[in-house]
C-alpha cells in the first residue's frame, strides 16, 4: 500500500524550504568551512613563518644540524642530536611509565573494580592533575621527585654501575626526575582516553566472553583491552605527543646538559626545552638555528602522529575483519 | 528613599575610582619624582646585588632620581648599551678600544666594584673545605677529571673522603661577563684550555656532560640543588645560598679561600695601572697571599647624555665609587683600591 503524502486540498507535505532556512543553512555552512579552513591556515601561516625564519640557518646547516653534537654560539655551528635524543629518550620513557600506569588505571576505574562513587572520585582526581600548571609540576620535581629517589639512584649506581642505564650518579636533575614528572603530566590524557575506548566496548562482547567460560583477567586481558586498542594506542599516541612537546618541567628537570647519555641519572636536553632555554638572549643567527630545531620539532611531532593514525586505521581493520 | 539608596550604590565605586587615582599617582611619585628623572641600566647579575643597594641608598638621598637595573648578564648589557636603550650598562668585560669607538655619543668605561669568583660545590657529608689545585680545576672544567675520588683531587685533600661520584659541571648559559673572566683566569692557568678546550669568551660551549643556568643565580641555585656538582659563581651567591667554596691554589702555589685580604690582595697588584690595564693584569695573580680568580665589574657610561641626565648619571656613579664602596664588602665584593677609585671618578668629568 503506497503512502499518500499529498494533503486533502492537492498541496503537497513536503515544499520547497523557505528562504529564510536556505539561509540559515549557508551560513552554518559557510561558517563551519571558514573556521576549519582557519584551522588549516593557521598551521600553514605557522609552518610559513617558522620556515621562513628556518630558511637561513637550513641552508647553512643544511642536514649536518641533525648529526652535530654541539650548541656553540661563540664559532655560530649549531647541531641538535643531543636534545633530539633526549626528545625522544625521555618521551618514550614516560609513555613507557605513564601508558602503563594510565591503562591499569582506565581498566581498574571502569571494569567494576570500585564501587561506582568511589571511581568517579578517582576520575576526577586524575583529570585534576591535568590542569596542574607544568611549572608547578618542575617544582615539585625539584623540592620532591629529586630528593625522593636519590637513595635509589645511588644504591643502583653502587650497584649496577656497570650497566650503561645506571652508569653516572644522579647529582640533581637530570633524565630520571624528568622523566618521572614526564609520566604524571601524561597520565591523565592516557587514562581519560583509555576509559572513553574500554567503556565503548559493547557489554555484548563481555558477556560473550563470560559466556565462555572465561576469568575476569582473561575477559579483559584477551577480549576487552584488544577490542578497545585503538582508543587506547590512539591515547598513547596523544600522550607521546604531550611528552614531546612539554617544555617548562623539563626545562627545569632535564639538566640541561648537551650530551648524549644512555644513563637515567645523567643531565640531557630536550629540543623544547633549548627553545625555551636559549631564545630569550639569542642573536639573530642562533635564532634562525632556533627555528630551525623548532622546524625539527615539529616534522617529529607530525611524524609521531602520522604513525599513530596509521596504527589506528590497521587495528581497528583487524578488528572489524575478526 | 531610591535617591539616597542611590546614592549608597555609588559612592563605594567612587572610593574606588580615587583610591585608584591614589595609587597610580604615589606610585608613579616613589619612582620618578617630581623632577622626574629616570636613569636605566642593564647588564652584569654578577654585580647587580651591589648595584641594588647602591640604587636603595642613593634613592633615599636623591629621592627626585628614579634608577632601575635589569639584571640580565654582562653581554645583553652591552648590548643594550649598544643600542642606546639604557643610559648606562654594566659589564665585567671591559669594552675594547674598537667597540667604544663604535658608540656613537662616545663611551667611558670605570670600575664599579669587583669581585672574585668562586668554585662552588655541593658535596654533602664532606668534612673540611675542599682543596683545588689549579691545573686540577682546569681539568674539571674542561672534563678531564670526571669523578670526585680521582687520584689528583685526592692527592690534594689527604684529610677528606671523597664520595665515588661523577662531577656535575655546571656552566652559564648566556652571554655572561663572570664566564669572560673565569675562562680568561683558565686560559691563563693552562695553553690547553684554548688549545683543546673551548676557549675564552663571554659565551662558550661548554664541555659534555656540564649544565648550564642562566646567571649567577641561576648556577648557584643549580649548584644548591644537584648533589656532587661544581660551578663558578660571585662570591656572594654562593655565600647567600650557603654554598662551601673551594680553596684555589694560586700561581704561587698557595691554596687561598676567598676573603677581603686575599681578595685585595689580587687587587693590589693592579692598582698602579691605568684603567684600560686594569683586566689583563688580573687574569692569574703572582702575589702567593692574593686568590687566583678575581675580576673588576665596569659601568659603562655614555659621554653626552640628555640635559639632566648627566648630572644624575655622574652623581650616582661617584656615589657608587665613594660612600657605595664600604657596601661591598658587606655584600661580599672587594671595595677598589683608593687608587683605582680615584681613576674612576677623574674618568666621571668626561661626561657632558
Amino acid at each position: 500500500m503506497a503512502i499518500q503524502f499529498a494533503l486533502q486540498d492537492g498541496k503537497s507535505l513536503s515544499q520547497r524550504p523557505s528562504i529564510a532556512a536556505y539561509v540559515v543553512d549557508r551560513a552554518f555552512f559557510l561558517a563551519a568551512g571558514l573556521g576549519a579552513f582557519t584551522i588549516v591556515a593557521l598551521v600553514a601561516y605557522i609552518l610559513w613563518e617558522i620556515g621562513g625564519q628556518a630558511l637561513p640557518a637550513v641552508i647553512k646547516n643544511g642536514p649536518q644540524f641533525l648529526v652535530n653534537t654541539h650548541w656553540n654560539v661563540q664559532n655560530q655551528s649549531f647541531g641538535i642530536l643531543p636534545q633530539i635524543w633526549g626528545t625522544l629518550y625521555s618521551s618514550l620513557l614516560a609513555l613507557l611509565i605513564g601508558g602503563f600506569v594510565g591503562v591499569t588505571i582506565a581498566i581498574i576505574l571502569t571494569q567494576d573494580f570500585l564501587p561506582h562513587q568511589i571511581a568517579v572520585v578517582f576520575r576526577t582526581l586524575i583529570e585534576m592533575l591535568a590542569a596542574i600548571p607544568s611549572v608547578v609540576f618542575g617544582l615539585w620535581g625539584i623540592f620532591v621527585v629529586i630528593p625522593f629517589i636519590r637513595p635509589a639512584a645511588d644504591w643502583l649506581h653502587d650497584v649496577a654501575g656497570f650497566i650503561p642505564f645506571f652508569g653516572t650518579s644522579l647529582s640533581g636533575p637530570g633524565m630520571a626526575p624528568a622523566v618521572i614528572v614526564l609520566a604524571i603530566m601524561i597520565l591523565p590524557t592516557v587514562a581519560a582516553i583509555s576509559q572513553d575506548a574500554i567503556s565503548l566496548v559493547p557489554y555484548k562482547v563481555k558477556e560473550a566472553a563470560y559466556g565462555m567460560g572465561t576469568t575476569r583477567w582473561e575477559a579483559i586481558l584477551k577480549v576487552i583491552v584488544p577490542t578497545a586498542s585503538g582508543g587506547i594506542s590512539s591515547s598513547l599516541v596523544l600522550g607521546f605527543g604531550r611528552a614531546l612537546g612539554e617544555t617548562m618541567a623539563l626545562a627545569m628537570l632535564i639538566g640541561n646538559a648537551n650530551q648524549i647519555s644512555l644513563s637515567l641519572f645523567s643531565p640531557a636536553n630536550t629540543l623544547a626545552s633549548l627553545l625555551a632555554s636559549n631564545f630569550p638572549e639569542a642573536g639573530q643567527i642562533e635564532r634562525q638555528a632556533l627555528m630551525y630545531a623548532a622546524l625539527v620539532l615539529l616534522a617529529i611531532t607530525l611524524v609521531v602522529n602520522v604513525i599513530g593514525t596509521l596504527i589506528l586505521a590497521w587495528t581497528s581493520r583487524k578488528i572489524v575483519k575478526a | 528613599m531610591r535617591h539616597s539608596s542611590n546614592k549608597l550604590t555609588a559612592r563605594p565605586l567612587a572610593g574606588l575610582i580615587q583610591a585608584l587615582i591614589l595609587i597610580v599617582a604615589t606610585g608613579h611619585g616613589t619612582t620618578a619624582g617630581a623632577a622626574g628623572i629616570e636613569l636605566r641600566g642593564a647588564g652584569s647579575t654578577f654585580s647587580a646585588p651591589l648595584y641594588e643597594k647602591w640604587i636603595d641608598a642613593y634613592q633615599s638621598i636623591h629621592p627626585s632620581v628614579a634608577i632601575h637595573y635589569d639584571a640580565i648578564g654582562s653581554g645583553e648589557g652591552i648590548a643594550r648599551f649598544d643600542a642606546e636603550t639604557v643610559d648606562f650598562g654594566a659589564s665585567d668585560v671591559s669594552l675594547s678600544a674598537a667597540e667604544t669607538a663604535k658608540i656613537r655619543r662616545g663611551a667611558i668605561q670605570v670600575p664599579g666594584t669587583a669581585g672574585m669568583i668562586v668554585l662552588a660545590y655541593n658535596l654533602p657529608g664532606l668534612a673540611g673545605p675542599l682543596k683545588l689545585p689549579q691545573d686540577v680545576y682546569l681539568d674539571i672544567f674542561m672534563g678531564r677529571v670526571r669523578t670526585w675520588d680521582d687520584p689528583r683531587i685526592k692527592t690534594a685533600n689527604p684529610g677528606l673522603s671523597l664520595p665515588h661520584k661523577n662531577i656535575a659541571v655546571v656552566g652559564r648559559k648566556e652571554s655572561s661577563g663572570t664566564t669572560f673572566a673565569f675562562t680568561s683566569h683558565l686560559a691563563a692557568v693552562g695553553k690547553r684550555w684554548i688549545e683543546e678546550g673551548p676557549g675564552v669568551g663571554k659565551i662558550i660551549d661548554w664541555p659534555a656532560g656540564a649544565m648550564i643556568a642562566r646567571g649567577n643565580e641561576g648556577v648557584a641555585s643549580r649548584i644548591k640543588i644537584s648533589d656532587g656538582s661544581i660551578g663558578y659563581v660571585e662570591y656572594g651567591f654562593a655565600r647567600r645560598l650557603g654554598l662551601p667554596v673551594a680553596l684555589l691554589q694560586n700561581q704561587a702555589g698557595k691554596f687561598v679561600a676567598p676573603s677581603q685580604e686575599s681578595g685585595g690582595a689580587a687587587l693590589a697588584t693592579s692598582a698602579g695601572q691605568g684603567l684600560d690595564n686594569l683586566a689583563p693584569a688580573l687574569a692569574n695573580p703572582k702575589d702567593p697571599e692574593a686568590y687566583p680568580i678575581v675580576t673588576y665589574s665596569w659601568l659603562l657610561l655614555y659621554k653626552t647624555y640628555p640635559s639632566d641626565h648627566a648630572n644624575a648619571v655622574k652623581s650616582f656613579v661617584e656615589f657608587g665609587l665613594d660612600a657605595g664602596q664600604p657596601l661591598a664588602a658587606e655584600l661580599g665584593y672587594l671595595a677598589l683600591p683608593p687608587a683605582v677609585a680615584d681613576l674612576g671618578k677623574s674618568a666621571l668629568s668626561q661626561i657632558k
